[in-house]
């Protein structure tokens, strides 16, 4: 151990520059903040943050185009649905490096953590814009719990889940700031804290398919089935290994300054090792959708244009990226494991907004499409987290490991 | 294999934190069991003469503003549907009656015996009461809106326009009834259509006066097993489609379909993490064996 990690001055002048400014003093750094990229964030959220203002002071009805036929947007479809499978990087990591022993996969561990931390938390923020009273959140949990609802287990999940993936982080902040002793005692947890998780991940990611179980007259016949919660836990780990194959790839293009010379990191490895669990999950998720379809037997459906928009999502999202990632595997090509991880990503949020949006009141004539404000506002959210992924990537322990830590986690 | 103290004790902390969480989620979606007497309506259609009084009443009783154009029947001319200022309106249907009647179907919350509404919700702020009613605690709701998403009959209505929203729906008078009043819409009805009593008596009636009218009633109880049985029946002799009915609702309960998926959480809490414990000492013992071999062969390497 450095004397380094044990310096006790946390807000010192040199301690910011060098951990809060990257090195650079102050007007240094406010200047380097200026870039194009920066401009484009800057201009989303000066639409964005006043859009929630908007939403908050004149209610759901002025933002959005919600109706009472249709009273879930993309603010639950996207911001809360698709966000949580989103975020299953986290636990479907942690758990191959962890409980697998996928060693070879740590470099990437740190980086679908933090994605999971901040896709969580946006969920969150996502669900507090969306809820027409949210000051009442809190009441589930002690003032009146609505013991007998789906929503009521994904609430404890996502909130205990939340909990855990900070646990999960925290190591890298803890590195950063140089708090030896508390780091170690949280590396001497981490099997713990990464079995709660996984076991809270798995109920959560289920129980959102659950939502929709009691909806079999509203969501269409060839998406809706008793085993929603099966497919969208399954579908979860494929979003998570896309998840991860698609951020490590444009983590490492661009913090490639971050990079350690000396660790050597090789991406293209990593991402073949995930090739192949993404095709066999993919493989796997195929066919449980269609035993979904086999006892629902509604195979004269194909034959609509309902059916073709299935088949498109089955073929196109599903069955294509899972051969997509063998040939990859076999192939040695990271570059097209990588198109198989984007077609995954868009087939699992194809996915999500089929169920909870699209194929979702199909035969009711008043169909909903957001509003630009609802757009907007989800934008704005997902720009935030890209901030503060890039905000502290470049600051702690994120891609590179912290030289007082080196093969500690 | 070692499964030390400490890996024990990890393994405890893992299962109790779960724990916790498992005897909180008491599972099974299904809510209180409907008392022998509950309440309900039996609306008879062939008697609606679409005069919308219970409109009014209902208005009245629940200081909300008046029905659409009282009096004027143009109102008919389109689908009509609740509002959060409207907990009850009259369809016109969209078939006479062989002798040539317009046919009307009053419309408002059903009041299922297993409400999918109350089962689902996540604060308890709709509820289902023994005598009958679903009633909605306003300052519980969070406005989540699951309920209108869970509803099969599209009942719950939401204030959107509003910084402070609610969910609004017919009450069934729950006050009312708590008082020993008949609910608003049941004491203006003129023609007869709504009787009020007890939903097993108004059955029986129901099936009485198909079985005495075989010819002119059609033979189905509507509200008797969809979403699982109703408190609000109704009896007709044209097809209920027509009295733009919600069609096709399953008859099963509702919060049943849920069932399945909340009765696995105490399985996936009380396996999984012994599972992936015991998977997490088979991997980590496998790396154990790998490095001692490879030091073996190192050490070989060395003499």
């Amino acid at each position: 151990m450095s004397e380094h990690a044990l310096k006790p001055a946390l807000f010192g002048g040199p301690w910011m520059r060098e951990n809060l400014f990257l090195g650079m003093p102050f007007r240094a750094y406010l200047k380097s903040l200026v870039t194009p990229a920066n401009a484009i964030a800057a201009a989303i959220l000066l639409a964005g943050l006043p859009t929630i203002a908007y939403r908050f002071w004149r209610g759901l009805g002025a933002a959005t185009n919600l109706s009472q036929t249709n009273p879930w947007g993309i603010w639950v479809a996207f911001d809360v649905v698709c966000g949580v499978a989103l975020a299953a990087g986290g636990y479907t990591v942690a758990c191959a490096v962890y409980i697998f022993g996928q060693k070879e996969l740590r470099p990437i561990l740190r980086p679908a953590i933090l994605t999971g931390f901040l896709g969580y938390a946006l969920v969150l923020f996502g669900l507090v814009v969306d809820l027409g009273q949210p000051w009442r959140l809190p009441y589930q949990f002690f003032l009146t719990p609505g013991t007998t609802a789906v929503m009521y287990e994904v609430g404890w999940c996502v909130f205990l889940y939340l909990m855990v993936l900070g646990l999960e982080f925290a190591p890298a902040a803890l590195e950063w700031l140089g708090l030896v002793k508390l780091r170690r005692l949280l590396g001497s947890l981490t099997i713990g804290i990464i079995v709660i998780g996984v076991t809270l991940s798995t109920l959560h990611q289920s129980s959102l398919g659950a939502f929709f179980l009691m909806t079999p007259g509203k969501l269409h016949p060839l998406w809706y089935s008793p085993f929603l919660p099966i497919f969208f836990f399954v579908s979860s780990l494929a979003a998570g290994i896309g998840m991860v194959v698609v951020e490590s790839a444009l983590s490492h293009r661009a913090f490639h300054d971050r990079l350690d010379p000396a660790a050597s990191v090789d991406l293209d490895r990593i991402t073949l090792s995930l090739a192949k669990g993404g095709a066999i999950v993919l493989f796997a998720y195929f066919f449980i959708r269609l035993q979904g379809l086999v006892s629902s037997g509604r195979f004269d459906l194909l034959a609509t244009g309902w059916g073709a928009w299935y088949l498109f999502e089955m073929l196109g999202f599903i069955l294509l990226p899972s051969f997509v990632f063998a040939f990859a595997a076999r192939r040695k090509s990271a570059r097209l494991a990588r198109i198989a991880g984007v077609l995954t990503v868009l087939g699992v949020i194809l996915n999500r907004f089929n169920v909870s949006l699209i194929a979702f009141n199909w035969n009711v004539p008043d169909r909903y499409v957001p509003s630009a404000g609802e757009v907007i506002t989800s934008l704005t959210i997902v720009t935030i987290g890209v901030l503060i992924f890039r905000w502290i990537v470049n600051r702690m322990p994120v891609v590179n490991e912290h030289p007082d830590w080196r093969g500690a986690h | 294999m070692n499964l030390n103290r400490r890996t024990l004790f990890k393994l405890a902390a893992a299962a109790g934190t779960a724990g916790v969480v498992g005897a909180a989620a008491k599972s099974r979606a299904s809510v209180v069991p409907a008392a022998r007497n509950a309440r309900g309506v039996l609306v008879d259609t062939t008697r609606c003469v679409g005069c919308r009084a219970c409109e009014a009443a209902c208005a009245e009783a629940n200081a909300l503003a008046g029905p659409e154009k009282p009096g004027d029947d143009t109102v008919f001319a389109s689908k009509r549907s609740t509002s959060p200022t409207a907990y009850t309106v009259v369809q016109k249907g969209s078939l006479k009656s062989p002798a040539g009647e317009d046919r009307f179907a009053k419309t408002q919350c059903m009041h299922c015996v297993q409400p999918a509404c109350a089962s689902g919700c996540v604060v308890k702020a709709l509820e289902k009461t023994a005598s009958g009613p679903v009633v909605y605690h306003k300052d519980r709701c969070l406005g989540c809106r699951y309920c209108m998403i869970a509803c099969p009959f599209g009942v719950p209505k939401y204030e959107f326009s509003s910084a402070t929203p609610l969910v609004k729906k017919c009450t069934f008078c729950a006050e009312r009834q708590a008082k020993g009043l008949v609910p608003a819409c049941t004491e203006v009805c003129p023609s007869g259509a709504l009787q009020f009593g007890a939903r097993a008596d108004l059955l029986e009636e129901a099936k009485e006066r198909i079985y005495q009218n075989p010819e002119k009633y059609v033979h189905k109880v509507y509200g008797e097993d969809e979403a699982g049985g109703t408190s609000w029946l109704y009896i007709s002799d044209v097809p209920f489609e027509s009295l733009k009915l919600p069609a096709g609702i399953e008859k099963k309960s509702y919060p049943e379909l849920a069932d399945g998926a909340l009765s696995a959480v105490p399985f996936v809490i009380t396996l999984w993490p012994p599972l992936l414990m015991g998977m997490y000492t088979f991997s980590k013992r496998r790396d154990e064996v790998a490095a001692k071999e490879n030091d073996g062969r190192q050490e070989e390497r060395h003499v």
